[in-house]
């Protein structure tokens, strides 16, 4: 038999895999192209139905679905980028969370519009429901699935980003914008890429939140709190940091519901105030 | 030049012309709703009902025409409520304010409806004291405690536990909730091993269903906003293997809502609930309402909400019908006070003392009928007051 604390840990970690690829993107967003994108959930918002209307109007199997929100929410969001973000670049941090904010309140009404303000019906394959019974553990297949994602997804991006060629690329453009478009690096499609990637993993993202969490149109809302807190308590710009941080609160979360029920949800805020005291720019930040 | 003088002419004409006539021949609601926002669902719900009513039985009663302004505060807005309350009576002189989804515009709104001396039709809000807070108000949707005492006192005599874990939301009706099922719980025999009260805006569950599930308890008693949060909890208790056969699940209605329902699965099962109404109550009024209901609003079913539009304007119309059409505050609060009738939810009338409903709550278990998920009534409980208001009498 293995003691509940290990099953505390196991949950807390699924969970974190889940704000990690939420938040990922944003952390990119953020730290790398200096563009406070407060609209980043309503891309995983848009993933989260583009998952539920395949299954349930279309009779997609859910891991069909996947890939195409994640596709949509990236070519949704390069065709906002294009459209309204490329003019705020060197706008102030003001007019960036005004234009964000805006588009945040505007999904919520149209995805209330199209939708209903009702939770979305979502039925999950049955080979991922139910538990496994590991000595004594009850270990969800559903969080052991969102566990592998979650890390398979780091990967990826870690690998990307360090050894090929685009990820080089994105690194010099972040590191001297000047610079890289002397090199003759396309700094604009660069960046267009990476917000689409960032947007792509929130829509999966929110594709697979909706089993644990729900979805409705405050979603955009909802998790836009946890995706800030994760960025900043891991640092801007750092996926690592990112995923240290959804990690922590993730654990941190469940944990003080397990032990700590008084203090509920409120722990997840003591954990991100002590870590910023202790380091201001976030566990992994450089500035 | 001319156009518009024959215009402000004519705008004139019809202001002095006909005001005074409608005033004669019309009764005014002012019907103040969340039509957007979080609780937007709700709201059309409600509005249908009430629109299905008129329907039925046209908008003239006792000679004079119905005629209804809609108002919208956009979710919990008690300052709003108020000033729209305010407005309404003010501005558009109406006779009777009615809708309210939430507690706190209810209260809002209540102080206008006493000062005002207007007649409130409370269509859902559900926290126990609202009706006490104006004179002129009643409601035809339900308390939050009579439904939990009657399930507390229920699940301790005829449900078959003896102990039960509690697990509510730490806000106003949760603990509303879990007072009146502990209450009557404990007063039957019943002992409370342990409760939690859980974040409202709480994203993920099954920490605090491990927690309970790890005390091994008879039972559980739950009690969650309705909307996104009963699926993750029914989620939740399937994940961790809590199994409604053997540690037994009770809660309120929202728990097991139509929406929940198709979330959860196979997962809601024998879950246990207390209600006032459910679309799948068997009785004539019932089917036809609800083919009546499905028929003009795009196949959907009537919930809870939709039944207090549906009832708060026959209330209204008998009431009018009672007084001969006179609309003032005293006439029909007087009128309202005894009513009795068949609602599709089953025999209903208001308590003459607190102005607040009386009527059958209903035990359900989640059944699987000819494929579908639907709450089964199987035991009744009739001619429930509020206890609350029962227990301040006191």
């Amino acid at each position: 038999m293995l003691p509940p604390a290990l099953g505390v840990l196991f949950d807390g970690f699924a969970y974190g895999m889940l704000l990690f690829l939420l938040s990922v993107g944003m952390t990119v967003t953020l730290g790398m192209m200096n563009f406070v994108n407060l609209a980043h959930c309503a891309f995983a918002m848009l993933g989260g139905y583009v998952t539920v209307t395949l299954m349930n109007r279309f009779g997609w199997p859910f891991f069909a679905t996947l890939p195409m929100a994640f596709l949509i929410s990236a070519f949704v969001s390069v065709a906002f980028e294009r459209v309204l973000y490329r003019r705020l670049y060197r706008a102030s941090d003001l007019d960036q969370v005004l234009l964000t904010i805006g588009i945040a309140f505007i999904s919520v009404a149209a995805a209330a519009w199209f939708f209903g303000t009702i939770q979305q019906p979502i039925q999950m394959p049955s080979y991922l429901r139910g538990s496994l019974n590991f000595f004594g553990l009850n270990i969800s297949v559903y969080r052991l699935f969102l566990v592998g994602t979650g890390l398979a997804v780091t990967l990826l991006l870690a690998f990307a980003l360090e050894y090929t060629r685009f990820g080089a690329q994105v690194r010099a453009a972040v590191d001297n914008q000047r610079m890289a478009r002397g090199l003759g690096i396309n700094v604009d499609r660069t960046f267009a890429v990476t917000f689409a990637v960032g947007s792509g993993f929130a829509g999966l993202g929110g594709a697979l939140a909706i089993e644990i969490v729900g979805l409705d149109p405050s979603f955009a809302f909802t998790y836009l709190v946890y995706v800030l807190i994760v960025v900043s308590v891991g640092g801007l710009g750092s996926i690592a940091g990112s995923f240290a941080a959804a990690t922590l609160i993730g654990i941190s979360d469940i944990a003080g519901k397990y032990y700590v029920p008084q203090l509920g949800a409120f722990l997840i805020y003591l954990v991100m105030i002590a870590v910023l005291m202790w380091r201001p720019a976030g566990l992994f930040g450089r500035r | 030049m001319r156009a518009s003088h024959l215009l402000l002419a004519g705008i004139a004409a019809t202001a002095l012309g006909l005001t005074p006539v409608l005033a004669q021949e019309s009764v005014k609601i002012g019907v103040i709703m969340t039509y957007s926002g979080q609780f937007a669902d709700a709201a059309t719900q409600m509005d249908n009902g009430i629109k299905l009513y008129m329907k039925q039985h046209g908008d003239t009663v006792a000679g004079k025409k119905i005629e209804i302004i809609r108002k919208d505060t956009g979710g919990p807005a008690p300052d709003v409520a108020k000033r729209l309350a305010q407005e309404l009576v003010v501005r558009d002189k109406v006779d009777i304010l009615a809708g309210f989804v939430l507690t706190p515009n209810a209260m809002a709104a209540s102080d206008v409806s006493d000062q005002a001396k207007k007649f409130m039709v409370i269509m859902n809000a559900a926290t126990a004291i609202i009706t006490t807070k104006s004179n002129y108000s009643t409601r035809v949707s339900q308390t939050l405690p009579q439904v939990t005492e009657t399930l507390g006192k229920w699940a301790a005599t005829k449900g078959g536990v003896t102990k039960a874990y509690s697990m509510v939301s730490d806000y106003g009706p949760g603990h509303d909730a879990q007072g009146g099922f502990e209450r009557a719980f404990k007063a039957a025999g019943g002992e409370i091993v342990g409760a939690v009260r859980m974040p409202v805006a709480n994203p993920d569950f099954s920490a605090f269903v491990q927690r309970a599930k790890d005390l091994n308890p008879q039972s559980i008693f739950t009690f969650v906003p309705g909307g996104a949060q009963p699926a993750a909890l029914g989620k939740a208790f399937a994940e961790r293997g809590v199994n409604p056969k053997t540690i037994k699940i009770f809660g309120t209605g929202e728990v097991t809502d139509d929406a929940a329902l198709k979330n959860m699965g196979d997962a809601a099962l024998d879950i246990i609930t207390a209600w006032h109404y459910d679309h799948n109550h068997d009785s004539k009024l019932n089917k036809d309402f609800v083919a009546a209901y499905k028929k003009d609003f795009g196949g959907d079913n009537p919930n809870f909400f939709a039944l207090g539009g549906y009832d708060g304007m026959h209330l209204i119309y008998e009431t009018l019908k009672k007084t001969g059409g006179k609309a003032d505050g005293d006439s029909l609060i007087a009128a309202a006070k005894g009513l009795k009738w068949e609602s599709p939810r089953g025999p209903v009338s208001i308590d003459p003392e607190t102005r607040d409903i009386i009527q059958t709550i209903y035990i359900r278990r989640v059944e699987k009928v000819g494929g579908e998920l639907k709450n089964v009534e199987f035991d009744k409980i009739e001619n429930v007051k509020d206890p609350v208001k029962e227990a301040m009498k006191k």
